[in-house]
């Protein structure tokens, strides 16, 4: 397999304080990694700053085999990174169609396959994206990033604050998305969806990596100790 | 079917066109040269909805390329009529009144123009942003009063209005036409690219620059983009107004011009398509009607914009044709 995304020894602030130091990172092609670790341990900011949403940071970030530390978020988003950030950030003054326009490329997600895949986005197409509930919102971002059409997709907390049914429907859209074989970074605190979709964990612990390996290898005395299960 | 907004933008357009055909039957020229100014503040109103109303970039510097669109018709056409050249080194360039000639200048220029205050600008937001597009405009304002070539203070006459190719200029209703054609033009150029992904970019941009360069789009390059288009169509609506008047000075550049403009915008209604025409023609009735009655018919204006922004944010398009479900 090939490597997609590689992150070796990240490192980043906010202002004079450190938050990263020494996080490692590895995405194979077609594959769905985990990133785990309890709050505040830097999950979020480490996808901020391989997004290059957070400004302040070192060490080496590389994607298809080209370094993008230097590069700025929207070419980030270019080289092939889709992000659905946390929160559910739709653009609430535009229609769900124009949400998912706006982001558009060419490539094989277009209109058609993200409605396909969430077909409630179809039936919300005219609705202004402000009046789609949490779950249609979280939907709505995700088909933006897809409409990027984007070699790596990373989730940050995409199930976070919905309801159980509406979850499910969020995981299977998931699961479909890698068996289509799109290589996806997730961040969730969905533990068991985790580690029954991921082929592979990272664990941060105080920014760093602590712990990587295949689900199946993470004991119970790991899983206690750095994901407070 | 058509929506209710199409309907209103066709009536107002519609309305636009009927006020000069009446005025031509009742024998009213004073009337086509109101319509005439409607259409051509409605065309200013136009360019600074663009940045404004779609790109949440609020410019109070407008006047300046109105203005300088104004000087650059002002200028050509008066070292026409003088027979001297505007310069001969490196290059010999001759005035011109081909209102053709005079318009692609005024939009290479104020284009230019807006390229730079834009490049400058946009690397500010906020408040910022609104006070360094006003200093920008009141620069060039200065400059204006201080520079005695084309007149200073005083303003520069033009004497004959420009010619356009088989149209007898002078004539009140034939530049009514020339006027309105370019209404239609800015307002169809407006319309196309807000649907475009170029204008939906612009309006997410607006509302999160963040969240727009996660799914690749560079805000600043959109909104720069955005800028110069409007700085355009605002300049050759000003390039316009000079020969309406048959006058241009240093006032078109003042701040004064850019809150007019604003106001259109407001008062017609942000982000509508025909907002800045509903607003301009609202402004100049207010002022005929008003003005008779009272020297300070500002007052009443101020009145009615302060009901306007407490009361009815959508401005009168907002009244007409409601927005369904658009934050």
């Amino acid at each position: 397999m090939t490597c997609l995304l590689e992150v070796q020894n990240l490192q980043a602030w906010y202002g004079r304080i450190q938050v990263l130091d020494g996080v490692e990172l590895r995405v194979e092609e077609g594959q769905v990694v985990s990133l785990m670790g309890r709050n505040g341990m830097g999950k979020s900011t480490t996808i901020g700053a391989i997004c290059a949403l957070v400004e302040q940071r070192a060490g080496s970030i590389t994607f298809a085999r080209q370094s993008i530390l230097e590069l700025p978020a929207y070419q980030i988003a270019r080289a092939g990174i889709g992000l659905v950030p946390e929160g559910r950030r739709v653009f609430a003054n535009l229609s769900v169609r124009e949400n998912l326009s706006a982001a558009a490329t060419r490539g094989p997600w277009d209109l058609h396959r993200v409605y396909k895949l969430f077909p409630r986005l179809a039936e919300r197409a005219p609705q202004s994206g402000a009046t789609l509930s949490g779950g249609e919102q979280q939907m709505l971002v995700i088909g933006r990033a897809l409409m990027t059409n984007p070699r790596l997709l990373i989730l940050d907390e995409a199930t976070e604050g919905l309801a159980p049914v509406i979850r499910q429907e969020i995981w299977s859209s998931i699961r479909q998305l890698k068996q289509e074989g799109m290589a996806i970074l997730l961040v969730d605190k969905t533990l068991r969806e985790l580690l029954d979709i991921a082929d592979n964990c990272f664990i941060l612990e105080k920014g760093a990596t602590i712990w990587s390996g295949a689900p199946d290898h993470l004991t119970a005395d790991v899983a206690d100790a750095f994901l407070g299960v | 079917m058509m929506s209710r907004e199409h309907l209103v933008n066709a009536i107002v357009i519609a309305l636009l066109v009927l006020v000069p055909l009446l005025a031509l039957v009742l024998d009213e020229p004073y009337l086509i040269t109101l319509a005439t100014r409607v259409s051509i503040l409605a065309m200013a109103g136009v360019g600074l909805n663009l940045a404004l109303g779609y790109g949440g970039l609020v410019s109070l510097g407008h006047a300046a390329f109105f203005g300088v669109g104004g000087y650059v018709t002002g200028i050509l056409a008066s070292h026409a009529l003088n027979y001297e050249p505007i310069m001969q080194t490196p290059w010999m360039i001759q005035g011109s009144t081909e209102m053709p000639v005079i318009w692609i200048c005024a939009a290479l220029v104020c284009g230019v123009l807006a390229l730079l205050i834009g490049a400058l600008s946009l690397r500010t937001t906020g408040v910022y942003f609104i006070m360094i597009t006003l200093a920008f405009a009141q620069m060039l304002y200065y400059f204006s009063i201080s520079w005695p070539t084309y007149g200073g203070e005083d303003g520069l006459s033009v004497y004959l209005r420009n010619t356009f190719p088989g149209l007898n200029t002078m004539n009140g209703i034939h530049f009514f036409a020339i006027s309105f054609a370019w209404l239609l033009a800015a307002l169809w150029l407006s319309s196309a690219l807000v649907q475009s992904r170029f204008g939906l970019a612009l309006q997410a941009a607006r509302q999160n620059p963040v969240r727009v360069a996660a799914v690749g789009i560079a805000p600043y390059k959109v909104q720069l983009t955005a800028f110069v288009i409007s700085g355009v169509i605002t300049g050759v609506a000003g390039a316009l107004y000079t020969d309406l008047n048959r006058f241009v000075s240093p006032s078109v550049l003042s701040w004064h011009t850019s809150g007019e403009i604003m106001v259109f915008v407001i008062l017609g209604g942000v982000a509508r398509l025909v907002g800045p025409l509903v607003g301009a023609a609202v402004f100049i009735i207010l002022e005929q009607s008003l003005g008779g009655i009272s020297e300070n018919w500002q007052f009443w204006l101020g009145a009615l914009l302060i009901v306007v922004v407490l009361h009815a944010r959508g401005g009168v398009m907002g009244f007409l044709a409601p927005e369904n479900g658009h934050a």
